[in-house]
């Protein structure tokens, strides 16, 4: 028994905004009220601190298997714990490929031992995600996974988005895309702009982006399936995405800490700011945080990208797309977001908790007999993050030495304190 | 110089005295280039790296001249012959060379920003010798060198750039160097190679996708290589480029009466430019390749030549100093 | 780092009159010794050798009648001392504007002191060819040699310590026309 006692509860399921405490048996909820007290249980004591359901992180790279030299699921699910996250979805991008029932059962059994967290699998959308035959989705399903995805790239053509959507209609699962069009991305390396002049760096221009999410809203509307944008770094992207939830169709769109906090301005010579999508321009970045405040975006995912030191000290166009992201997300939100007035705290736990369980169609709430996974984190503490400190095998972020205010105080899954200050 | 130069990487952050001071420097070694014995011994005992990522001839031999010229010894690296085709990462290869203590290191490479990479990881000097399509500051000084020469004064010009400017570092460097001494650019080219943003690059920048009204009042032509090898997009057939954009006399008589034309080499004979205006009386094609050594002397003398900047100060030196 | 030192004039070594009448006397020795002025030339090193040697081809002009070419040396491409000084010296442009080779040329410097610099400005002057001859004119031998130097020329021998430093200031530089002995004191 685990009795989190003095917090200030938030959650965005029940709008419940009090004092109140939470009172944990074994791995689930058993009890939520004022002044609770139970005999024998472990004390925490949440007094000055915020006690929200969960969070989940919709998208992420564990590396394993096949790249462990970058991370591993104990280690990436670690930094997850540290980040305040309850449970991760990694994506199928790892050697070999989730498209299978096997590999899916590897992580899903890797990650019952090593596990700091929950992970939930995401298996890809074609065999290999090469982007020419269905991968064996039902299967997948049977083992785990969450939703499909070819992340890293887009699903490659309209016809088998088509199909993937109808297939993933009958199964329950939403489809995941990382949206790009390879003939505009180009061998690109950042955002397209005065800045990617500047630097002389092969631009991608935001169309690369908004033509795929396009294309995708209308497979959508053609199959009536859940699709799901991940990592929308655009206007343009945004706009598609608000007028498919006009025409009430199942779509839904994640945005990434990066994508809110950063944009093309700050890429300079150096591979901490390489990611894919690239850092937007100014306007997007706003965009973003309009789409974050009025509930045109249901998450904030972290698309968590660790690549390992010697693969990401290189020249900035050959370098690896991607940064880490678990232990600075909230952080972020709280800083760039909450604290300068730009979304109410609420909508912030929303956007880590309801808004990413609901994409996998599922709830989360802080409710009796509900899993005992909670997130509490402080608003006001003052830190600086330092990726040498992080347990990923990673250090590939640019936001190290950045100072925050507020941060994760206490990670609970399944009613054990998998990570605390 | 009002701050030392510890690196040339491009020329966006010199400032203007900066560069002034590099330029009056290279008037001495233009001289230097008519003795008859063309050998100093000022830079005797040092090694510079030659360490060219991506092939080129001209850069590398006038590099590894005005380094035989001073006196340096030279150790060469070439893409084809060296390590890369075996996978080494750029970081350990210019540590190897860093290894054998050479006193600063010139290096081109085909990824934009790769010298200033090295130069963050390094503890010698690093000259840009062209990376990727970023910059090239030695074609920017010596560009300006021979502008300064042959018009009198390097400010206030009109000087038009023509041709691919999107995958041009020559340009990037000549813009920004350009625009700190007033000189108004009108950029030029096929509308894929010359975006509007490029307006955003310096101040007194101007887009233009017609050649005649470009060329309308030039004081200065700088005419770019069509870098066929640098370019992502569907490339543009010959022909087209030839009768939209290629500087042929009768598009040079737009220009002033006495403009300048300039081009970095090597010059593709009736592509880019008509042969008639690349050996006319108004070409400086050749003492910008004479330029480029002097230029290059004088920057190795500075970035290499001196002590560290802490280094004892003998007061015997200064009063036997004949200055 | 050299401690912080303070400059302190000692006494006047030579007049704006005597530096007149020193240079007067070393155009004419410098014309007697060469046997006439034809082949004659001047390489004032950088930078108070400049002025001096163009007052010498003038003085050398009014009573020989004969003009002799002038030439001006930068020699910081030749110094030895340059990996040991702190600052990197800046250039300056050498104008030899005749050929030197079977030249019969002057050298003319402010003070002669550890001869560095004057085997620096030779170095420079073979580099443009083979003169017939090299001479040495020097306003003010202050010793301490460190080089098998001698002058041809001396204005003036001047006995110093280590820690003075003869200062010739010229109209034509430093607005002012004398030679001083200063003097440095911790």
């Amino acid at each position: 028994m685990l009795l989190i006692k003095n917090g200030r509860v938030l959650d965005p399921a029940a709008k419940t905004d009090a004092a109140l405490d939470v009172l944990l048996d074994g791995e689930r909820i058993s009890k939520i009220g004022a002044n609770l007290s139970a005999p024998g249980a472990e004390v925490f004591d949440a007094k000055g601190l915020i006690v929200a359901p969960g969070f989940i992180d919709l998208h992420c790279h564990l590396r394993e298997p096949g790249q462990e030299m970058s991370e591993t699921i104990e280690t990436g699910t670690q930094s997850a714990a540290r980040g305040g996250f309850t449970a991760v979805c990694c994506m199928p991008n790892t050697q070999p490929v989730n498209d299978n029932a096997s590999v899916t059962r590897s992580i899903v059994e890797r990650a019952a031992v090593a596990g700091a967290v929950r992970v939930w699998p995401i298996g890809a959308a074609s065999l290999g995600s090469r982007g020419e035959a269905l991968a064996e989705i039902s299967a997948m399903k049977g083992a785990g996974i969450v939703a499909v995805s070819d992340d890293g790239k887009p699903v490659a053509t309209a016809r088998l988005m088509r199909q993937v959507m109808d297939y993933c209609n009958t199964l329950g699962l939403p489809v995941i895309d990382h949206c790009e069009d390879p003939s505009l991305f180009a061998g690109g390396v950042m955002r397209e702009g005065p800045q990617s002049l500047r630097l002389g760096l092969q631009g991608i221009p935001a169309q690369s982006e908004s033509i795929c999410v396009g294309r995708d809203v209308e497979i959508a509307l053609l199959t009536g399936a859940r699709l799901h944008i991940a990592h929308m770094s655009t206007f343009g992207s945004l706009e598609y995405v608000r007028s498919a939830k006009k025409m009430k169709l199942r779509v839904t769109c994640e945005v990434t800490p990066h994508h809110f906090t950063l944009t093309d301005e700050d890429v300079r010579y150096d591979s901490r700011y390489k990611m894919n999508p690239p850092l937007a321009s100014r306007s997007d970045r706003d965009a973003l945080i309009a789409g974050l405040a009025d509930g045109s975006i249901d998450a904030i995912a972290t698309d968590h990208a660790p690549h390992h030191a010697a693969s990401k000290d290189v020249e900035f166009d050959r370098a690896p797309f991607g940064i880490t992201g678990f232990e600075t997300a909230l952080a972020l939100g709280l800083s760039e977001l909450v604290h300068p007035g730009k979304l109410p705290l609420m909508r912030l736990v929303e956007l880590f908790t309801t808004g990413p369980a609901r994409v996998l169609g599922m709830e989360r709430k802080i409710a009796a007999d509900e899993p005992a996974d909670l997130t509490i984190f402080s608003t006001d503490r003052e830190w600086t993050y330092r990726a040498a400190d992080s347990p990923s095998k990673s250090r590939n972020t640019p936001f190290d030495g950045r100072a925050f205010r507020g941060a994760p105080m206490a990670t609970v899954v399944a009613g054990r304190i998998a990570f605390r200050r | 110089m009002s701050q030392r130069l510890s690196h040339l990487l491009g020329t966006e952050n010199l400032s203007r005295e900066q560069i002034a001071f590099i330029l009056d420097q290279a008037k001495p070694f233009q001289e230097f280039q008519r003795h008859p014995l063309k050998k100093l011994a000022t830079l005797r005992g040092k090694t510079v790296a030659i360490a060219f990522f991506e092939s080129s001839t001209r850069t590398r031999i006038s590099f590894t001249t005005a380094a035989a010229r001073l006196g340096a010894d030279t150790m060469a690296l070439q893409a084809e012959t060296s390590s890369l085709k075996k996978g080494e990462s750029l970081i350990d290869t210019v540590r190897t060379l860093e290894a054998m203590r050479p006193d600063g290191i010139v290096i081109r490479h085909a990824s934009s920003g790769a010298p200033e990479f090295v130069a963050q990881r390094l503890e010698i000097p690093v000259l840009n010798a062209g990376d990727g399509t970023h910059e090239h500051p030695t074609q920017a000084l010596l560009d300006a060198l021979t502008i300064r020469d042959r018009k009198g004064k390097l400010e206030d010009w009109n000087i038009t750039i023509l041709g691919d400017i999107l995958h041009s570092r020559v340009a990037r460097s000549n813009i920004h160097l350009l625009t700190k001494f007033g000189v108004k650019i009108t950029l030029c080219g096929p509308a894929m190679w010359v975006p509007r943003e490029l307006e955003r690059l310096a101040p007194n920048v101007r887009v233009s996708h017609r050649v005649e009204e470009s060329l309308d009042g030039a004081d200065v032509v700088m005419v770019l290589r069509v870098q066929t090898e640098r370019i992502h997009e569907p490339s543009l057939a010959p022909d087209e480029y030839i009768a939209g954009y290629q500087l042929s006399p009768a598009r040079l008589r737009l220009a002033r009466p006495d403009a300048l034309v300039l081009h970095p080499g090597p010059i593709v004979r009736g592509l880019e430019i008509d042969s008639a205006v690349a050996d006319g009386p108004q070409s400086g094609v050749l003492e910008q390749v004479t330029n480029g050594l002097a230029i290059r002397m004088a920057l190795l003398y500075h970035l290499i030549g001196g002590a560290a900047a802490d280094a004892p100060h003998p007061a015997k030196d200064r009063l036997n100093a004949s200055d | 780092m050299t401690p912080a030192m303070r400059v302190v004039e000692k006494r006047q070594l030579l007049s704006a009159e005597e530096i007149g009448r020193t240079l007067s006397r070393l155009a004419h020795e410098i014309v007697e010794r060469s046997g006439g002025a034809k082949d004659l030339a001047l390489i004032g090193v950088r930078r108070r050798g400049v002025p001096l040697s163009e007052r010498l081809a003038k003085q050398i002009r009014g009573f020989a009648h004969v003009e002799v070419p002038v030439g001006t040396l930068d020699i910081t491409l030749y110094r030895d001392d340059l990996s040991t000084i702190g600052h990197q010296p800046v250039v300056q442009s050498t104008q030899i504007d005749f050929p030197v080779d079977n030249r019969d040329l002057v050298v003319v410097d402010d003070v002669l002191y550890t001869g560095r610099t004057i085997r620096a400005a030779m170095n420079g002057l073979f580099d443009l060819g083979r003169p017939r001859r090299i001479q040495l004119c020097v306003l003010i031998d202050r010793g301490h040699r460190e080089l098998p130097v001698e002058a041809s020329f001396i204005g003036r021998t001047v006995q110093t310590s280590d820690t003075e430093i003869v200062e010739v200031r010229l109209q034509e530089i430093d607005g002012d026309e004398r030679v001083v002995l200063v003097d440095r004191v911790p």
